[in-house]
């Protein structure tokens, strides 16, 4: 059963706004232990043409928040509230054949392991022809001559040929980059990304974000790319939202979350990278605790048990209150802490390192 | 292709080979004596001594079985019954009709009962299983699912006679199962078999109704079926152009398992209904301590799963880009 509110008609027209705005979204699971609060009242923005990095630990929300926009939760089993609109379209409740429509023309998806989401059964140049033919209405000739097209631009040599190999006659890079191909076959507005290098090796993975890039530049493509790893958004976002717990914790722009991170969380994330300048000697600094249980998730801010600070806050806010991100728009952040506070702590965190 | 069916081959006569040699020495192993059986009740040694010879029974054991299998592709020479060309399988000791040709005669009965049964426990077993899948959770699906446990545990030699009980001797809606010739009449064949059909595929498709609901429910979780609803791809077609290859997978290996099974069962359901197929041959044999006769039996069954096995090994091979035959 799907219970969905919005606050307008599905499919309704809004003045012009973002290119994807995210409202207020929560996304829940029944299971048979519970509810799984999978997404609690997450809300981003994101302009045409810019590249947003969702950070997180799994769990944490970022890829059920990406299947929720493309609409590919097993209704059944899922509550969805809030709103999601694509260039003045409202995705959440709109009917099966609306979002068939979406999928794979407007908004495309490349998942992380290329191996297990391309058909085993079907041959490479057949899966990303049939993508073209469904919502271009092109022939099987036309279809065909488009795949060799598009594996020619991703970069798989003698494309002719191997339009017609199968997933497993592809190396793991090969597949990222037919799946890449795929997914960029209709020339889709928004592309979503999720953990698109974490099965690569470190060689491929760079091959892979620079053909992200390229393709971004050439076609315009807004992309929202998903991944633990704060280097590749480093490289690649304009925009960061970190995520914990099912919540936005931080927003900004990629220079302002990383050179200047505001969340504590944030902060555990930068500190548990290795450093090429730091000694080899020196231990990783991990989040401490686990991710939190999200069939039960910690009353007030979901990330105080693992925080180090909640007695600065003073009151015992950080334990029955959940923040919500501010300021509402720029670098924002959902804790208690006052700037000074944070100031204090960074300047802290700097002495102890220097 | 072509290696893969002469490897193929060349292990199959292997295995037709040691079946052959396990059965003539296991019929050794047993007590009783043909020839004796051959030569009647009353009967003086000297008698009992001939018919040894005649029979070819006074050879060493693998002499005797060397003789039994050149015969198969040279044909041989037999003092008591005359000569037996090529593929020679031997006399029936009990009937001394030659074997092979006994067997050609009953062959197309077992083969029309198995084929059919087949045809029966793929198609409906499947289409049930994919409705299931279809509708998970909805009432049909409930239906579908314990409906096949009912099935799988209804025997042959019980649902058999209730059958005929009902729908030849109440209602009077099918003929009293028999063989009649596909080649003679196909539509007299094909009614007349249809109650041993369904009888024989009942235990079987209740089965398959339950792998092809849940091998299509995993395969409907893989990350590929998520992949072609990412890209737009409708929820039947994705069903049936997706999932539904690799749910064929398994179904295709364990069918070819069970084949032997359906062979098995084929022969109980010849008892039912009275057929006379290969089943009521073997078992006589059996009775009758018919060596060449159950030779024979043996060998051409075991033939018949052999070469069927091939058979879903390349259909595999067409379902699965993955498999290479070489």
């Amino acid at each position: 059963m799907t219970t969905v509110s919005w606050s307008s008609e599905p499919g309704t027209s809004r003045g012009p706004g973002p290119f994807l705005s995210v409202r207020d979204l929560s996304v829940r699971f029944s299971t048979e232990d519970g509810v799984v609060h999978a997404v609690d009242g997450l809300s981003f923005d994101v302009e045409k043409g810019t590249t947003l990095g969702i950070v997180g630990e799994s769990g944490s929300g970022k890829s059920v928040t990406n299947l929720t926009i493309l609409g590919l939760h097993d209704p059944a089993h899922t509550e969805i509230d809030g709103e999601i609109w694509l260039e003045g379209q409202e995705l959440v409740g709109a009917d099966a054949s609306a979002l068939e429509k979406l999928r794979g023309n407007r908004v495309a998806m490349i998942f992380q392991d290329p191996l297990t989401s391309l058909s085993p059964f079907h041959t490479i140049g057949r899966q990303i022809g049939e993508v073209y033919r469904k919502h271009k209405g092109a022939s099987k000739k036309e279809a065909r001559d488009r795949a060799i097209e598009m594996l020619e631009r991703v970069g798989i040599p003698q494309p002719a040929t191997r339009v017609d190999h199968y997933p497993h006659e592809f190396s793991g890079g090969m597949r990222q980059r037919a799946m890449i191909a795929m997914a960029l076959v209709c020339d889709p507005d928004l592309l979503i990304a999720d953990e698109p290098t974490t099965a690569l090796d470190v060689t491929v993975q760079a091959q892979i974000l620079d053909l992200l890039k390229d393709l971004q530049e050439q076609f315009g493509t807004t992309i929202i790319l998903i991944t633990h790893d704060l280097g590749v958004v480093a490289n690649t976002a304009d925009n960061v939202l970190v995520m914990y717990a099912g919540r936005a914790a931080e927003r900004g722009t990629v220079r302002e979350v990383l050179s200047k991170p505001s969340h504590p969380y944030t902060w555990g994330l930068l500190s548990s990278m290795p450093r090429l300048t730091s000694s080899v000697d020196v231990p990783l600094t991990p989040v401490r605790g686990a991710p939190p249980s999200l069939l039960n998730p910690p009353a007030g801010c979901a990330f105080h048990p693992r925080c180090d600070f909640p007695q600065l806050v003073g009151s015992d806010l950080c334990f029955t209150q959940r923040p919500d991100i501010s300021p509402e728009n720029g670098h924002g952040d959902a804790c208690y802490l006052t700037l000074q506070q944070k100031r204090d702590i960074r300047t802290g965190d700097t002495e102890e390192q220097a | 292709m072509t290696s893969f069916l002469v490897r193929r081959v060349v292990g199959a006569i292997v295995i037709l080979i040691l079946i052959s040699l396990i059965t003539f020495y296991l019929f050794y192993a047993v007590p009783r004596d043909p020839a004796r059986a051959f030569c009647g009740k009353i009967c003086p040694p000297e008698t009992l001594e001939l018919v040894r010879h005649n029979l070819g029974m006074d050879k060493p054991l693998f002499v005797q079985y060397w003789l039994w299998l050149s015969a198969i592709f040279v044909g041989r020479d037999f003092t008591q019954f005359g000569p037996c060309p090529a593929p020679c399988l031997g006399y029936s000791f009990a009937t001394q009709q030659p074997v092979f040709s006994a067997i050609v005669d009953r062959f197309p009965v077992t083969l029309s009962l198995t084929l059919g049964a087949s045809v029966v426990i793929l198609s409906f077993g499947i289409l049930t299983g994919m409705l299931a899948a279809w509708k998970v959770g909805q009432p049909l699906d409930k239906i579908a699912s314990s409906s096949s446990v009912i099935g799988a545990s209804l025997q042959i030699y019980f649902v058999g006679p209730l059958v005929v009980f009902f729908l030849v001797d109440t209602l009077g809606l099918l003929p009293r199962p028999s063989y009649v010739p596909f080649t003679e009449d196909p539509l007299t064949w094909f009614v007349h078999l249809l109650i041993p059909w369904v009888v024989l595929s009942i235990i079987f498709t209740a089965n398959y109704t339950r792998m092809t609901r849940s091998q299509m429910l995993e395969q409907l979780a893989e990350d590929y079926v998520r992949t072609a609803r990412a890209k737009g791809m409708s929820g039947r077609s994705v069903f049936f152009r997706f999932a539904w290859r690799g749910a064929m997978i398994p179904i295709i290996t364990i069918f070819g398992v069970d084949l032997a099974t359906l062979l098995g069962g084929a022969i109980i359901t010849e008892q039912t209904f009275t057929l006379h197929g290969i089943g009521e041959l073997a078992v006589r044999a059996v009775q009758n301590t018919d060596l060449p006769m159950l030779l024979g039996v043996t060998v051409v069954g075991a033939a018949a799963i052999v070469i069927l096995n091939i058979v879903v090994d390349v259909l595999y091979a067409f379902i699965d880009p993955r498999v290479r035959l070489n």
